[in-house]
């Protein structure tokens, strides 16, 4: 494998929280699936909001207002830009992934009834499993699995056994959070179409790692947080498309999302504020913009092929560590791997990693069924981002391997 | 012994301890050797729901005094679990009830208590205390 071009030195001087200690020891921080970083260009940019232009948007007759509407706008045209969505208002801003599939998820309350099906992966995170199940819950449709093999791939046979003229929707993550495998979701979303169901395709995972293009992949709806990817958090998006975006209703009411309003009806704004009720996040929707402009000036193609390096680097060294076991394998995986020690508890392994000033998460990973497929009580999970080292991965595997010493 | 004693005990034996590695070690050890609390009590009714690891305690009332066991899936959190029981275990209800547990902050173990820190360990001295609460209703 070749060696990456990117020069990491001088991307780590662009965070600075890189600089930090944790108990006495240089930061090393693992837990970029959580959330990712924040380099000092997007903080400039929060900051700059707030000291020069810090004003209500889309409603106000004075400069400041309108100078932060056209930022704020010019953010969604970057985000459109870049997963190349064909039409602005097809970018809905949204608080996070979360809120944009519940957004999806209320909205297709009126298209169901009983007898239809709902299909999602085996591998989802929480959020994507509960509003599904609400939503079965109130239209009476039903909740199916497409269910996934030991190396936490989707098992495509069963998912074309499983689609029929009953699936109205199917919900896949592109990217596992827990995991780390990129699911093949242009075949999942042809199969979907072919049967003449809607795909919902939770991208929070894969943006930091691939840059999506949802009009070649013709999904209906993609969502995105802005913390994964280099920009702050509690802001989102839903990509959907127009068609759909017109026939759901809105999810939220309130102020800018409406035309008109009497006591007796209301109309609603068009797209995309029908769905962006009351003030949004704005120094949140601009920081996204700058986020993505940093992400693409390094370069999405030489930040997978670095992540890809620091994976296989610390896939095979800390696959030396006796009895250490990694979960997930799939032949296509992003820069996440989720691994025990036998006889160890991953809470006890993540432990002694903080000591040594060492980030990774441990526990479920809010995806307690890909747990109980495997019948563990959790990994610890070690995600890796551009900014990372193989040193830092050294250290890491040198901390494993201590707390095993400690531990068994 | 009290509980004040018990905790000036332990605050002294952790002021020994060089640095965390030794520490940690410690209660490792202790978590090894922690007695086993009996398998019909470690029920889905004993668990003490955290984020991360188990914890199952189970109260019983010897004379007047309570009497804990308790178990964990995780080696650290048994060895915390360890020293909580060194500290409550078989005491008067009341004298439970009244204890402090700034002696856990004494010995640096203030970060396993932080209610964010999502292992339990905050529930469970709240549920050591709701134990002593209803045995000393009981007595009453």
């Amino acid at each position: 494998m070749t060696e990456t071009t990117l020069d990491i030195q001088k991307i780590r001087k662009d965070f600075p929280i890189l600089n930090r200690e944790v108990n006495g020891r240089p930061l090393v921080y693992f837990d970029n699936a959580a959330t990712s970083q924040t380099p000092q260009q997007v903080i400039d940019v929060i900051v700059h909001y707030y000291q020069n232009y810090n004003a209500n948007i889309h409603r106000g007759v004075h400069f400041l207002s309108q100078e932060a509407t056209d930022a704020y706008e010019q953010a969604r045209i970057k985000i459109q830009k870049h997963f190349n969505i064909g039409k602005s208002h097809e970018v809905i801003f949204t608080s996070g992934t979360t809120h944009a599939i519940n957004l999806v998820a209320n909205g297709f309350s009126g298209f169901l009834k009983s007898g239809d099906e709902i299909l999602v992966s085996a591998m989802e995170h929480h959020s994507n499993i509960v509003p599904w199940q609400m939503l079965c819950e109130r239209t009476g449709a039903q909740l199916k699995v497409i269910p996934m093999n030991q190396d936490g791939e989707l098992v495509m046979d069963s998912y074309h056994n499983l689609l029929s003229n009953r699936t109205k929707l199917v919900f896949c993550n592109h990217v596992s959070n827990a995991l780390g495998t990129i699911n093949p979701i242009k075949k999942i979303i042809d199969a979907a179409h072919a049967v003449g169901a809607a795909v919902l395709v939770d991208g929070a995972q894969a943006a930091p790692h691939i840059k999506a293009d949802v009009r070649a992949l013709d999904v209906d709806f993609y969502t995105v947080s802005a913390h994964k990817v280099c920009g702050p958090t509690g802001v989102g998006v839903l990509y959907g498309k127009e068609e759909w975006l017109n026939k759901l209703p809105p999810y939220q009411g309130g102020g800018e999302m409406i035309a008109e309003v009497t006591f007796e009806k209301t109309t609603y704004a068009d797209l995309p504020h029908k769905f962006e009720a009351g003030t949004p996040n704005i120094a949140g929707g601009i920081a996204f913009g700058a986020a993505l402009d940093y992400m693409n000036s390094i370069g999405f193609e030489a930040i997978a092929a670095y992540e890809e390096e620091l994976l296989h680097y610390a896939t095979s060294e800390l696959k030396k560590i006796e009895g250490l076991k990694i979960y997930g394998e799939a032949s296509q995986k992003a820069a996440v791997v989720s691994f025990n020690i036998k006889g160890i508890h991953p809470y006890d392994i993540g432990t002694i990693l903080d000591k040594l000033g060492i980030a990774v998460r441990t526990g479920h990973h809010c995806a307690q069924p890909i747990m109980d497929f495997y019948q563990i009580p959790g990994t610890v999970r070690a995600s890796f981002s551009f900014y990372n080292t193989k040193a830092e991965i050294d250290a890491l595997v040198a901390g494993v391997q201590k707390a095993r010493n400690m531990l068994i | 012994m009290g509980i004040q004693e018990i905790q000036e005990g332990i605050v002294d034996e952790f002021s020994l301890f060089e640095d965390w590695m030794e520490k940690y070690e410690y209660m490792i050890g202790l978590g090894k050797s922690l007695p086993l609390i009996k398998e019909e009590y470690k029920t889905d009714d004993n668990i003490i729901k955290g984020c991360q690891s188990k914890v199952w305690v189970h109260a019983e009332l010897n004379d007047d005094r309570l009497v804990f066991t308790a178990d964990s899936d995780a080696i650290i959190t048994k060895g915390i679990i360890a020293i909580l029981i060194r500290a409550f275990s078989n005491q008067k209800p009341q004298d439970i009830i009244d204890a402090d547990t700034a002696f856990i902050d004494e010995i640096g173990l203030k970060e396993h208590l932080s209610p964010t820190r999502a292992n339990g360990l905050v529930s469970m001295i709240k549920q050591l205390k709701l134990y002593a609460i209803a045995y000393q209703t009981q007595l009453n």
